[in-house]
This record gives structure tokens, sequence and C-alpha cells, in this order.
């Protein structure tokens, strides 16, 4: 089996994603080949050989140093077509989602996204990926000669990088000016803050906070762990929070290592973004909200003496 | 300009999740369908793109005939035309986006609108695919846009910040929540919209990519560990999270 792995870079670095496919390529046994895209790809592409990629192409061109859908989707194409990959996965980022379904169709090939595991067994690749607000795993199997599929950020693994050497060969971008039909003109950061969707740790607020000032307490306790602060749709609505900071449908699926319900009751919206987080804490004053229904740990008590009693706690841990 | 909008009729989101008889599919017994939530956005931005630009707007939707319910709330908000694209079988996305695809094409589409993705299998593969089967630019997760000069200005949502995009016309937009605040259909909206006639097609047939051979529940989670009702807990919970889950 032969795999093309594509990993996503933005402003000269690898996203944490493009280990995690790199990683998920190699687990699947079979030749891995990773594709890094941008108008600097050659400079950091070694790295990916310690996640398993035998060989990795560069393609590399300023006209591709920000995302083009149409371009993007056309080069790695053309890539897997070139390396004869049976295979070709990609994170399931804004920018995976965004090009996966292009590079389907230029390869008559079925796409199964946003899976959560991905098993190869009997020559046969199952994908499991969750549905209906996470109310639902579907097992999916892809029946054309070429499969595509889109990770999951977050769930599968990179571990810690091999001292394994890639070869990496920089490749041409030949494109058209109609390649360029779609593209970003501009990347505006929210502020360096971290995302919801790419945390470890993600300390999330609801209607229980009572107000939008309360939200420095979840701040402190997010940036003791190196985290970021979500919010639930209710306080979103009433403008407590910015709307990418939403969790749930409608807003953002994450899958964090730990996940902090605070003041949040858990409507089924809310469950859809986050029940696949490995580890879930609810504070929370109603004992019979549904959060604690999918928390591992919870504290009925009350948000404004529980959390921070825990802040403290967690400062006490790491000595700070 | 001619607009046309995909929209997908989806089971709510209360609905409970049962796989039926097939072992494959949701148990449609007792689940209300609705418009998908992201498709609310697509149309609303049609209809202003209509105001701003003239044209008219035909909502688009692949399915059964209950499907059609979803196609009259669309009527009610505004739209001009409904056309049902006859399948109740269940497609994979390509096939879906094959269908629609034809259908733009034939039609004569200058701008497709839908949501980023529906709620029921959330693939978020449809709009893609049929832009790339079209020849088109599209641009997803779109929170804000404007047309100047035959070129989509539009501000979608990536991890931690947004881009910009410029994409040429003829394109297909994906809308997220905070692209518009969607109408309310009037009381005649609603009137008219059932003297509408929802046109019937029916699409070719496309050979299945995707295969879903299981439908399941996931694995109920064991009770979680309420750890105590006040502030006391906080050093057990923090204690758990680093021995135990090992988290922190």
């Amino acid at each position: 089996m032969k795999i093309l792995a594509f990993a996503e870079q933005r402003n000269g670095q690898f996203k944490k994603t493009a280990f995690e496919t790199v990683a998920a390529a190699a687990s699947l046994g079979g030749e891995v080949t990773a594709l890094v895209i941008g108008g600097t790809a050659a400079a950091i592409a070694p790295q990916l050989g310690g996640y398993g990629a035998a060989n990795v192409i560069a393609a590399e061109d300023p006209a591709v140093e920000l995302y083009s859908a149409t371009a993007y989707a056309k080069i790695i194409a053309e890539t897997a077509e070139a390396a004869g990959a049976d295979v070709v996965l990609l994170p399931a980022s804004a920018m995976g989602k965004d090009v996966a379904p292009r590079v389907a169709v230029k390869l008559q090939a079925g796409l199964a996204a946003d899976c959560t595991a991905l098993t190869a067994a009997g020559g046969v690749l199952t994908a499991s990926r969750p549905v209906y607000g996470g109310k639902g795993v579907v097992d999916v199997v892809v029946t054309t000669p070429r499969k595509v599929f889109t990770l999951r950020p977050n769930v599968f693994t990179a571990g810690a990088p091999s001292g394994a050497a890639a070869s990496v060969e920089r490749r041409a971008v030949s494109l058209q000016p109609s390649d360029l039909s779609s593209a970003v003109k501009e990347v505006k950061q929210s502020g360096g803050k971290k995302d919801v969707s790419e945390a470890d740790v993600v300390v999330s607020g609801g209607r229980g906070l009572k107000g939008p000032e309360h939200f420095a307490m979840l701040e402190e306790l997010a940036g003791l762990l190196g985290g970021a602060v979500g919010a639930s749709r209710a306080v979103v609505d009433s403008g407590w929070r910015p709307h990418d900071e939403q969790v749930g449908q409608t807003g953002k699926t994450v899958s964090p290592s730990l996940y902090i319900a605070v003041g949040i009751s858990g409507a089924v919206q809310h469950l859809a973004g986050m029940s696949s987080s490995k580890y879930i804490v609810a504070v929370n004053k109603d004992k019979d909200a549904p959060i604690f229904s999918v928390a591992d740990y919870g504290i009925a008590g009350d948000a404004f003496e529980v959390l921070p009693a825990v802040t403290a706690e967690v400062k006490k841990l790491l000595g700070k | 300009m001619k607009i046309a909008v995909f929209v997908n009729h989806v089971p709510d989101t209360e609905a409970k999740v049962k796989a039926g008889a097939d072992g494959r599919s949701i148990d449609p017994a007792g689940v209300n369908f609705m418009l998908n939530p992201y498709d609310e956005f697509a149309v609303e931005e049609a209809l202003r793109t209509r105001q701003a630009l003239g044209g008219e707007v035909v909502v688009v939707s692949l399915g059964g005939d209950a499907n059609k319910e979803t196609l009259r709330k669309a009527l009610a908000m505004g739209a001009d035309k409904a056309v049902l694209l006859k399948d109740a079988s269940a497609r994979d996305s390509f096939g879906v986006a094959s269908a629609l695809a034809d259908f733009a094409k034939e039609y004569g589409a200058e701008i497709i609108f839908g949501g980023k993705q529906s709620i029921d299998y959330e693939g978020a593969q449809v709009g893609g695919m049929v832009a790339e089967l079209l020849g088109w630019p599209s641009v997803s997760v779109v929170v804000k846009m404007e047309i100047k000069d035959g070129t989509v200005i539009a501000e979608r949502e990536i991890e931690g910040g947004h881009e910009i995009v410029h994409a040429t016309l003829p394109a297909v937009v994906l809308a997220q929540k905070g692209l518009n605040e969607p109408r309310y259909p009037s009381l005649k909206g609603i009137m008219d919209a059932k003297r509408k006639p929802i046109e019937e097609k029916t699409p070719a047939p496309v050979e299945a990519r995707v295969q879903v051979t299981a439908l399941r529940n996931p694995p109920a989670k064991p009770p979680g560990k309420i750890v105590g009702t006040d502030a006391s807990a906080a050093a057990e919970l923090v204690r758990l999270l680093h021995e135990e889950a090992k988290v922190i």
C-alpha cells in the first residue's frame, strides 16, 4: 500500500496535525510519502522523517505560500498520481476539510471525512467517524481503487519523533492563473490566542458564569494549563465571548486531552462538539445537568467557589 | 443573477439516534426533520445577494417527498423556485454532489450557496465536490462576504483566525454561523410558499464510492465520578487529573 500524507504547514511551521497525519499513515503499514506545500516547504520537510515518512515532497512556490483550494487540490492530486498512492490522508482541519473533497473528485476516489479511527485488516481499510453530533458512529469503507480520508485533529497521536531521516525532493509547481481562482489573500490572526480546536486543554464557560467579566477565572486556569478558553452557544449568542471560541454544533468540534466545562448544562448541541474529548470535567451547581452524563469527573458545586480553588490547586501542583 | 441554494433535510438536533433494520442508517421513527441549520444561513445570503444584484433564487434538495417540507421553508423565507431531485436512496456525498452539479449546469447557476456541512453525516464534502465537478472555485466556513467586480471576497474561519479569500465567479460559497441572521418566514411568505409549485426531477444514477457498513451508538461512558459538591473537592479533583487521568 502506498500512502500520501498531506502535512499542513502555516508560516513555515508544521501544524500538529501534520505529524498526526504522517504517523497515522505509517501506522497503517506501507510506503509513506509526505507532501508539504508552501513558499519554503523544503526547509521544514526533513522533520517528517521522524514520524515515519520515507520520502517528503516539498512543493515550493511563492504563489502557494498562502492556501488556495484550487491550487492545493491540483498539487495534492498530481502528487498522489505521480507517487502511485492508493490512499491519501489529510487532516480534518479547516484546510484539510476544504481541500479534500476536491482532491477526491480529481482522483475519482471516495472520501471518508473526519475519521476518528482507521484500521487496516485483511487488505481492507475501515474508517470510523462520528455522525449526528456524536450521537452515532458509522463504519465506512471506501470502495474506489484510490481512497481519501481526513482525520480528526488530536485523535491520532503522533508520539515522539524517531531519529529517522526522510529523503526530501523539491518539486516545482506549475500553475495557471485559473488554478488560483480561489486564493487566500490575507490571514487575520485572532491575537495569538490558542484555538479551541487545537488546544490540548480547553476550559469552557457557559451561562452559569453569569457575565462576561467572570471569564477571567477561566482564562487564568486555561493559561496555567497551556490551554484555550471555549464557550457555549448561549454565551456567544449573548455576546459575552467571540464566535471563534464556540464549542458545539454551529461552533467548533474539539478533542482535547482535557475539557473542563464550567457552568455549562450540556445541551446536545454542546455535547456534539466536545464529547470526543479524552477526559471531561464538569463543574455545575445542578447535579442533574446533562453535562455530568459525559463527564469523567465532576464537582456539583458553585463555579465561583470551586474554580478558584481548582486554580489554586493547579498552581500548587505546578509549583507556580 | 441566477442563484442556486442547496438545502438538506436533516434530523433535528434533539433526535434520538438508533440504527434501523439495515443496521446502517438511522431509524426515522419518531424523528423530526428540519432544514439543516447551516443551510438557513445559505438561503438568507442568497436572498440578500438577490436583493443587492437582482436575479432569482432557486432552492434545490435531493431526497424523497419529505424534503418538500424543507423546500417550502426556504420558499417561505423568500426563494423564488424550488426543485426536488427525487431520489430517496441513501446516496453518498459524491452521489449527491453529482446530482447537484448536473442541476447547476442545466440551470445555468452563477453562484451556489450551501451550508458548511449538514448536521447528519457532517462530512462537509458536498459543496467542495460540486465546485470541483463544475471546475469552479469555492470558499467554505464563510462568516462574511461581498461580491465585487465578479469576485467573491469572503472571510472564512480557520484555527486561531480568519482567512480572506478571493474567489472568482461563478463560485460555491458555504456558510458558517455568523454570516448573517436568517429571517423568519412571514405569514404571507408561508401562505405564498404553499401555492408555489415544487418542480421534480430525476437525477442520473451514480455509482457509490463510499459504503457505510454499520451505524452504532458510541459506547456508553461509565458514570463519571462526582468528586464533591464544593471547593473542598478541588484538591482531590486535581490529584485525579494528575495521577489517574495524567492530563495535568
